[in-house]
């Protein structure tokens, strides 16, 4: 019995022991277990969740109305983690998903929450991301860019920020869901880019991290769009990277996962949102480095890191001292290009390119532990003890376990080493680009694509 | 979530006034994925607003139909869309309407389409619902103090609409009922920062970091008031490091030899801005290390080897933090 348990704490505290304790006892129920059992409660249950996730492409129960305008997102939450997994769906159900989507695509451009719907910035993004997923020509080429680039500029917002659908809320995540598509399809130029970083910079709050709304709280989820898109913008460098950095890193708490705001609690999902703000900025050093005042030859990292730093291979560097990104860092894309968009596309592919400075700076095994004994269902994950598995969850701990995973390499493309994945290697699951969430392969196949488109 | 609608619901397309109305479909083709098992009536009411919405018919019947629809799935964003411009278009009463959104409101505190809506209603009712949209999310927060939506809804209401003048006051009491609740500390930051009514920032630090501090002594493992300490002196790292009342709270916790992890955390940033440490400060810091022989390093680089042994969660963090401190003078 700890201290706390025998005091009476405010709403918060008492909340807290609960989840704490739940979390806990599981821990001491596993780790007492003989060597042979203990092992199996570490393995990703991959059939079983392939399974889950594959029979609700196929059919949903009537619970699921609640969603019925969010039918983009259930499609990449499934697909994603089908990815994630090291696994595909049959043709048939590719084809279902590519005629799905197509009948969600709006005729002036983007996509709506399911068939006749109104497009929305965040099931466009959900549907792009999950059209990159399912991959191929016939999948990549049912993206009618040019209108879907009509509909971003239609849902710009006089402060720089974007509105999520026409007469819909402007906010942090209609910013970073209109940048992400703009960028990965290679359409993001100057007149979307134009003031989304001062809307985005706007959001950060004094505690470090970012919020949906100006003076708003800060929040993982907007954390992560708010970085990401500033980084696809190449603006990463007018966040206060230091403050943030703290901020996130007391996010992870005692039971190994990530909460989302200070004070709440720990939930599986923020092992992504959160997870993916510590792993991006772990490829911003430079800026880091600069915002703290260090000289530039300052190593911080102990690891060899001589010669990875040539000015075309880090955006960053590309960006000093010019405030409008006209400079190209690989002049060699599609003729019909503005040389801005493909500064905008070159940005999330030089990202992932460039190698990481810094070590992983969360507690990637804490993480992972929370998520293999306290997230892990039969078949799917789920937010914490007690709660019940859905898509959403499983999406992002699986794409939190591949931050965890994949986040001590120096390059994005080599494998990780087995003891940074826990448990059995047969647990580790594909890398992502992190600033899309996308399958890191499925990424790459998408921006030779657009790079040509 | 029916209310009004319990009574037995007469199918729509056996309701007179709907004779004249062909259903649309959903169009889901031949081999849907994510397919929803819905129910007839789900099924039947979004055929029939299909229709109504394809044809742009803004009419009572339409108004009506939205409300159905809404109250069998209230994240509907098409719907709500489509509603505002019937409401428009009818001149309806916004004041029943807005008691409509309480009702659902009420039942789903968290869907960002209620809460849009109910922006966009306030905006038009104007600075006389102030109050009443202040009393409401005051509901909300009963139940759920930390709801995201209702903080930001409440923000704009007093941006807006006004109602400043009890708010500091509010935040206090919820402070005071969870001193935890950091959605109370970041609405305190705003009130403080933003309010008309109090001055602004510079003229309310002394107070505040009073207040803050007297939070700290009381929980000091709270983060709450650390974050909001320091961002009373936001953008000015001197005014922190010169504040001598933040390094002394800093001692007074590390005296306390228990929960010193953000006293740790905020000494390190003091020393980031160049505070210059005291004897006392160093001693203090000394006495709470549990490695008894720390290599003879500066203050800072002490600071972070001892937040390793003592917050090993974060030791991946403090190591790097170590390796970026300053050059010591």
């Amino acid at each position: 019995m700890t201290r706390e348990n025998l005091m009476k704490g405010t709403t918060s505290q008492e909340d807290q022991w609960t989840v704490q304790n739940q979390c806990f006892r599981i821990y001491e129920i596993v780790y007492r277990l003989p060597p042979q059992a203990q092992s199996i409660n570490f393995e990703v249950l991959r059939e079983n969740h392939i399974e889950y996730l594959t029979e609700s492409l196929k059919q949903l129960g009537r619970n699921f109305y609640v969603l019925d305008a969010n039918r983009p997102w259930l499609c990449y939450w499934i697909i994603q983690s089908i990815a994630l997994l090291g696994d595909c769906v049959d043709d048939k159900l590719e084809n279902g998903l590519i005629d799905f989507l197509s009948r969600c695509q709006d005729q002036d451009g983007g996509y709506g929450g399911g068939p006749g719907q109104m497009p929305h910035l965040a099931t466009t993004y959900a549907a792009v991301n999950a059209l990159i997923t399912v991959g191929g020509q016939n999948s990549l080429s049912s993206i009618n860019r040019e209108k879907l680039y009509n509909f971003l500029l239609r849902m710009k917002d006089a402060s720089g920020g974007f509105r999520m659908h026409d007469g819909g809320e402007v906010d942090v995540r209609a910013c970073y869901t209109a940048i992400s598509v703009a960028s990965v399809l290679n359409i993001l130029d100057d007149r979307l880019i134009q003031n989304v970083g001062d809307y985005i910079v706007s959001c950060q709050t004094y505690e470090g991290g970012i919020a949906g709304e100006p003076c708003s709280e800060a929040h993982g989820g907007y954390t992560f769009c708010g970085l990401a898109a500033m980084v696809l913008i190449n603006e990463a460098d007018r966040l206060n990277l230091p403050e943030l950095l703290n901020w996130v890193m007391f996010r992870q708490g005692i039971e190994g996962g990530f909460q989302g705001r200070t004070n709440k609690l720990v939930d599986g999902c923020y092992s992504f949102w959160q997870g993916a703000v510590a792993a991006i900025i772990q490829r911003l050093h430079v800026t880091v480095k600069k915002q703290l005042g260090l000289p530039d030859t300052f190593e911080l990292d102990c690891s060899t890191e001589s010669g990875n730093e040539s000015s075309d291979d880090d955006g960053e560097e590309v960006s000093e001292g010019s405030s409008s990104p006209v400079d190209i860092s690989e002049p060699t894309k599609g003729e019909s290009l503005s040389t801005s968009a493909a500064m905008g596309l070159n940005n999330g592919y030089d990202f992932i390119k460039r190698p990481t400075g810094m070590k992983p700076l969360f507690n990637s095994m804490a993480l992972q532990q929370y998520i293999l004994l306290c997230t892990q269902e039969e078949a799917g994950f789920r937010d914490k003890p007690g709660k019940r598995r859905d898509h959403y969850h499983t999406c992002y701990v699986l794409s939190g376990l591949s931050v965890c995973q994949h986040c001590n390499k120096r390059d994005a493309d080599s494998p990780p080493l087995s003891r940074d994945v826990m448990g059995p290697y047969s647990n580790l699951v594909e890398p992502v680009h992190p600033l899309h969430n996308i399958v890191l392969d499925k990424y790459y196949e998408a921006h030779m694509f657009f790079a040509r488109a | 979530m029916k209310g009004e609608e319990e009574r037995e619901r007469i199918p729509i397309k056996e309701r007179p006034e709907w004779a004249d109305v062909r259903p649309v479909p959903q169009d889901d083709g031949p081999n849907p994925v994510v397919p929803i098992a819905y129910t007839d009536e789900f099924s039947e009411t979004m055929d029939y607003f299909r229709a109504v919405y394809l044809a742009d018919e803004r009419s009572p019947r339409a108004l009506h139909l939205t409300k159905e629809a809404i109250l069998l799935n209230s994240g509907n964003y098409t719907v709500w869309q489509f509603r505002r411009r019937i409401l428009d278009a009818l001149n309806a009463d916004l004041h029943e309407e807005l008691q409509f959104l309480d009702q659902i409101t009420r039942e789903n505190a968290k869907n960002y389409q209620i809460w849009h809506h109910r922006r966009w209603l306030a905006e038009k009712l104007g600075e006389h619902v102030a109050n009443k949209e202040l009393e409401f999310t005051k509901e909300i927060f009963c139940k759920d103090p930390k709801n995201y939506h209702a903080w930001s809804h409440r923000q704009w209401v007093l941006q807006a609409l006004g109602g400043w003048e009890g708010e500091l006051a509010y935040c206090s009491e919820l402070i005071k009922d969870d001193i935890f609740n950091n959605s109370a500390w970041n609405q305190r930051y705003f009130v403080v920062s933003k309010s008309p009514l109090l001055g602004g920032l510079e003229v309310m630090r002394d107070p505040e970091v009073a207040y803050a501090i007297e939070a700290i002594l009381t929980k000091p493992e709270n983060e709450s008031p650390w974050r909001y300490l320091r961002g009373l002196h936001k953008n000015d790292g001197n005014s922190l490091a010169n504040d001598p009342r933040v390094a002394s709270v800093c001692l007074d916790v590390l005296a306390g030899k228990t929960d010193y992890v953000h006293a740790l955390n905020m000494i390190l940033d003091l020393l980031c801005h160049r505070h210059q440490p005291s004897k006392e400060l160093k001693d203090a810091v000394d006495a709470v290390s549990p490695d008894p022989n720390l290599p003879d390093a500066g203050l800072a680089e002490n600071v972070c080897s001892i937040l390793k042994l003592v917050d090993p969660i974060r030791a991946n963090y403090w190591e790097w933090r170590k390796s970026t401190v300053p050059a010591q003078d």
